[in-house]
């Protein structure tokens, strides 16, 4: 259901059963008391502070549902004295509707959430209404509630936050008395035959529930009248009470659900959006049908990680070079990058977030405006799709999600004056800025800090394939320094060797091993450097799996660690392992060794379910492990992450 | 005393131009035709130098401190027009007072971080160059002031951490541990020192000297007796030389070794330090820190084929402090580089 979606800072608690209109979650003994009798005050004053917080909005599609409800619900005939005693109580401030409904209790509304439209009146007839069972009466008096609320919003406007509307609906209601007196004759007369306790037989709540979903969805194409008569079975509403109401309770729904999307947009700006998560079947199957790559899941899935995406490698690879020229959408330069990514030539995040900035160069260069559109959010949601087929192909790193937040900045921020191609021009410069100030020149500075720390004599090592540790190496040997490369590499992609061969051809001095026996080595070795991926706030190096086990090997035999990373992979997330947010790779990688064809005792296992295989990509390094983080912003401890974060991030946002 | 140039006089000084000028008369016999106290560097009526080195004659004043002042009479006294050959005349003066004393921390400490709040963009976005100066004479002024307060300042903050009936370990000798011990005896707090001998200076036996003055009950101790009465001290004192951007400290030789044994018997740790002293320097051991050789005087000769280690300071790593008391507060290790950043900015 759409409820998760919905959801805003304040969890929205789905009461079932019966509950007093507004009433807070916190007040339970609410939800099951709805006192018929008029002499019971089931609705204290004190619940009426709380359920007036703002911070209880309700669900719009609810107010679909209790319009309807109360539309139809039989209007009783309560004595306007008793009714308007407990609605005080649940409504708080709002006299009006004391006035008009006496004191009928508030019995039903369990599951009628409070209405959207904060009108209060609409909040103690939901109240009232709710359905169900008997409280026919209370429900039919709501639903003249209803009217009444319905029409003083419609003039008045309606609020989301309880905000008493007193003046405008005491008169509507008063006015729509009249209105409503036939409608409560007719629901008492029905009503008052119901026991009261069938209200809370569970069974009918839920039956109430199922009433109010489809009648949502009912009051979404605006056919009130189909929904709520097919879907309420418990309640007995007589036709004709569809009539008065639908047609302003869908305007009413109308403007309240636009309020209140605009508020939940306003709130949900503050939460950090979920990250996909592949173990709800759901969401994964609604990304399904919007992914360009058609990626078929991995059987066997070890079951810690069923929240991470894990696909069969190498199926989709045919499948889009053939659809090359079809997708139309899709531009060919960041078809060709998402290929690239899919099949691993490309990796290392300053290589794919390069890749990607210049294909995104190429898509703004190609781009033209289309008529009655703006540049801005169309490049923007041009460039999400683009970035979601990225996903498809390879999962996003942490240091291309902080470039494309800096894209749309830079878009957002384009000013309103600039013609088409002066916007393009200025996105293409800031692109080029990008990485010339953020990559190119930052590992510059990065080099200039690091060789600072290699003395003569010094035995370095490394482990896999950076980039920048590589370009380190290389500029220390230019410079004449004495000292040998440790180069610890491991299975299955051996980017180690790469490094290798680049280094020995330039004239370093190199020992190659494997993982598995770096702490053999590690007591010949002064310094370690390594690269990383990102580097979040709490001092945690998040970088290819296997450094988390060389930086503990290190700070067991004392030797310093030291990090390269540039500051645009720093991240302001907090991670406490490698299990939360981590890259599945290719199993099969781990059955096969390249050249070794006679190594395939696995081959016929991968089937079997007792067998799983996992390949992780990532790992995170705790901080107390690491010495020294070299960044462009010079060389700072581990603590010193989120303030760099803190005190740069928002100049490198604006460029 | 370095004195440079010519032996005939530039304009002398007014008192006008600055307060500093009298002193500096005062402190030196004025003589009009050979005016050495206004020797000339390249010419100009001001030598840095010998500025320095009048302010260095008050003994309690720190090397880094008068190294500010004369920084800020560089401003004062500078002819330049531009806010350009402004800058550059305070680098050339910086680059000069630092090559005196090459190992000193501090002071190269102290000059950096003189020139990066004097010359923050805040003071360069005046039209005038004339209300820019003035600008960056305030600051100037108010960096010295703030550097020769800090010594009170911290004695007072560290007031709360000595309470009575403690017994505080000190090493080597630092005024700003001895103002924080003086403050504290003043306001009649009980508790006793135990002074390590500090050789090869021998700076424990002066501390313990001025301590006795002060009516403060004192042990002194070989430097190898630290951790045998480790058991009984409740915490430990130090100062710095300077706190380098990982949060540690690069003090007199000893100071390491005092940290690890109370580290492992979980007596605090505590670093009295002035905020100049924060430099952008990050030793990964104790070898990647410039060298500073104190010679070591062993009383008997040593045979040539012997070496000798004769540095005189350690670096001290920030998981054994607990805590810095400075000008700007007390401190943990960690925010030492967060200050750093933000004034770097």
């Amino acid at each position: 259901m759409d409820a998760r979606r919905a959801t805003t800072t304040v969890p929205r608690v789905r009461q079932v059963g019966f509950f007093t209109p507004n009433a807070p979650p916190a007040q339970p003994s609410r939800t099951h008391s709805f006192p018929l009798d008029s002499s019971s005050p089931p609705l204290s004053n004190s619940p009426v502070n709380s359920s007036l917080s703002p911070v209880m909005i309700p669900p719009s599609r609810h107010l679909s549902d209790n319009l309807v409800h109360r539309a139809t619900s039989p209007l009783p005939v309560p004595e306007p004295s008793a009714f308007r005693r407990h609605h005080v109580a649940v409504v708080g401030s709002y006299n009006p509707t004391e006035s008009l409904l006496g004191s009928s209790p508030p019995l039903a509304s369990p599951s009628s959430r409070v209405i959207g439209d904060g009108e209060f009146s609409e909040e103690s007839s939901a109240g009232w209404f709710r359905r169900s069972n008997s409280a026919k009466f209370a429900s039919s008096f709501s639903g003249a509630f209803d009217l009444t609320s319905v029409k003083s919003s419609e003039t008045g406007g309606f609020h989301q936050v309880k905000k008493p509307v007193v003046a405008q609906p005491k008169e509507e209601k008063s006015g729509a008395a009249a209105v409503v007196e036939p409608q409560i004759n007719k629901g008492l007369s029905s009503s008052s035959t119901k026991p009261l306790k069938e209200k809370t037989t569970k069974a009918e709540r839920r039956a109430l529930q199922e009433a109010q979903r489809a009648a949502k969805a009912a009051a979404k194409d605006m056919t009130v009248s189909v929904g709520v008569s097919t879907s309420k079975p418990v309640k007995q509403q007589p036709a004709q009470k569809k009539d008065a109401p639908p047609p302003a309770s869908s305007i009413a729904v109308s403007d309240r659900k636009g309020v209140e999307r605009s508020m939940e947009k306003e709130r949900r700006k503050d939460i950090p959006a979920p990250r996909m998560q592949f173990d709800d079947k759901s969401r994964v199957e609604k990304a399904k049908k919007r992914a360009v790559v058609n990626q078929s899941e991995a059987r066997n899935r070890v079951e810690l990680f069923r929240h991470l995406p894990q696909y069969e490698h190498g199926t989709q690879l045919p499948d889009l070079e053939s659809k090359f020229f079809q997708l139309d959408p899709m531009h060919p330069a960041v078809y060709k990058v998402g290929l690239q990514y899919l099949a691993g030539d490309i990796s290392g995040g300053n290589a794919r977030c390069i890749a990607m900035l210049q294909a995104f160069q190429e898509v703004i260069k190609d781009y033209s405006t289309p008529p009655e559109k703006s540049l801005t959010r169309d490049l923007t949601a041009k460039i999400s799709s683009f970035v979601s087929f990225f996903t498809e192909c390879r999962p996003l790193s942490m240091s291309m999600g902080n470039t494309i937040r800096f894209l749309k900045s830079r878009i957002a921020k384009l000013p309103l004056t600039f013609s088409e191609s002066e916007a393009k021009a200025s996105l293409c410069a800031d692109i080029d800025r990008f990485i010339n100030e953020k990559i190119v020149l930052a590992d510059n500075v990065i080099i200039r800090h690091a060789v600072t720390k290699i003395m003569d004599g010094d035995v370095l090592l490394t482990y896999g394939s950076s980039c920048v540790v590589e370009m380190i190496l290389l500029y220390a040997h230019e410079l004449g320094k004495q000292f040998r490369v440790v180069i610890v590499d491991s299975r299955p992609k051996l980017k180690g060797q790469a490094l290798l061969r680049r280094l020995v051809g330039k004239g370093l001095s190199c020992t190659y091993t494997h993982i598995n026996a770096v702490s053999y080595i590690m007591h010949e070795v002064t310094r370690v450097f390594l690269g990383s991926s990102s580097v979040l706030s709490n001092g945690t190096v998040y970088s290819r799996v296997g450094t988390a086990c060389v930086a503990m090997v290190a700070h067991a035999f004392h030797v310093p660690v030291l990090i390269c990373c540039e500051a645009y992979k720093f991240h302001e997330r907090v991670l406490l392992d490698s299990i939360c947010s981590n890259e599945l790779g290719d199993p099969d990688a781990l059955t096969k060794v390249p050249g070794r064809m006679d190594i395939n005792y696995l081959d016929d296992l991968t089937n079997k379910d007792n067998m799983q295989l996992l390949n992780l990509m990532y790992d995170a390094t705790p901080s107390e492990y690491v010495s020294m983080i070299i960044t462009d912003y010079g060389m700072i401890p581990p603590t010193s992450v989120p303030v760099i974060v803190r005190e740069y991030g928002r100049e490198y946002l604006w460029i | 005393m370095v004195v440079y140039g010519h032996a005939q006089p530039t304009t002398p000084w007014s008192p006008a131009t600055g307060s500093l000028r009298p002193r500096l008369q005062s402190a030196v016999i004025p003589d009009d035709s050979t005016d050495t106290t206004v020797a000339t560097v390249v010419g100009k009526p001001f030598s840095v130098i010998d500025e320095f080195n009048s302010w260095r004659k008050q003994p309690e004043l720190a090397e880094a401190v008068a190294a500010i002042r004369a920084l800020a009479a560089v401003i004062r006294n500078c002819e330049a027009t531009t806010m350009m050959e402004l800058e550059i005349e305070l680098k050339k003066a910086s680059d000069s007072l630092k090559s005196g004393d090459t190992t000193s921390i501090s002071l190269t400490a102290g000059c950096d971080l003189f020139m990066r709040y004097v010359t923050r963009t805040s003071a360069l976005e005046y039209e005038d160059f004339d209300s820019a100066k003035s600008r960056l004479i305030e600051r100037a002024e108010k960096f010295g002031e703030i550097s020769c307060k800090a010594r009170r300042i911290i004695a007072m903050l560290s007031q709360d951490f000595i309470f009575d009936g403690c017994t505080i370990l000190v090493h080597g000798f630092s005024r700003v541990v001895f103002e924080v011990l003086k403050t504290a005896a003043q306001s009649k707090k009980l508790f006793r020192v135990f002074c390590t001998e500090g050789r090869p200076d021998r700076s424990g036996l002066r501390l313990s000297n001025e301590l006795a003055k002060l009516d403060v009950p004192v042990k002194l101790l070989i430097d190898s007796a630290v951790a045998y009465t480790m058991d009984e001290v409740d915490m430990v004192f130090v100062g710095a030389d300077g706190v380098v951007e990982s949060g540690g400290i690069i003090n007199m030789m000893g100071t390491f070794q005092i940290a690890l044994v109370a580290h492992s018997m979980n007596k605090p740790v505590y670093v009295a330090a002035e905020s100049y002293k924060f430099a952008r320097l990050y030793p990964l051991d104790q070898k990647d820190m410039v060298p500073a050789l104190c010679p070591i005087d062993f009383g008997v000769p040593i045979p040539s084929k012997v070496e000798v280690e004769t540095s005189a300071r350690d670096y001290t790593p920030p998981q054994y402090l607990t805590l810095l008391f400075t000008d700007l507060g007390v401190l943990t290790p960690s925010v030492v580089s967060d200050e750093l950043i933000q004034l770097y900015l």
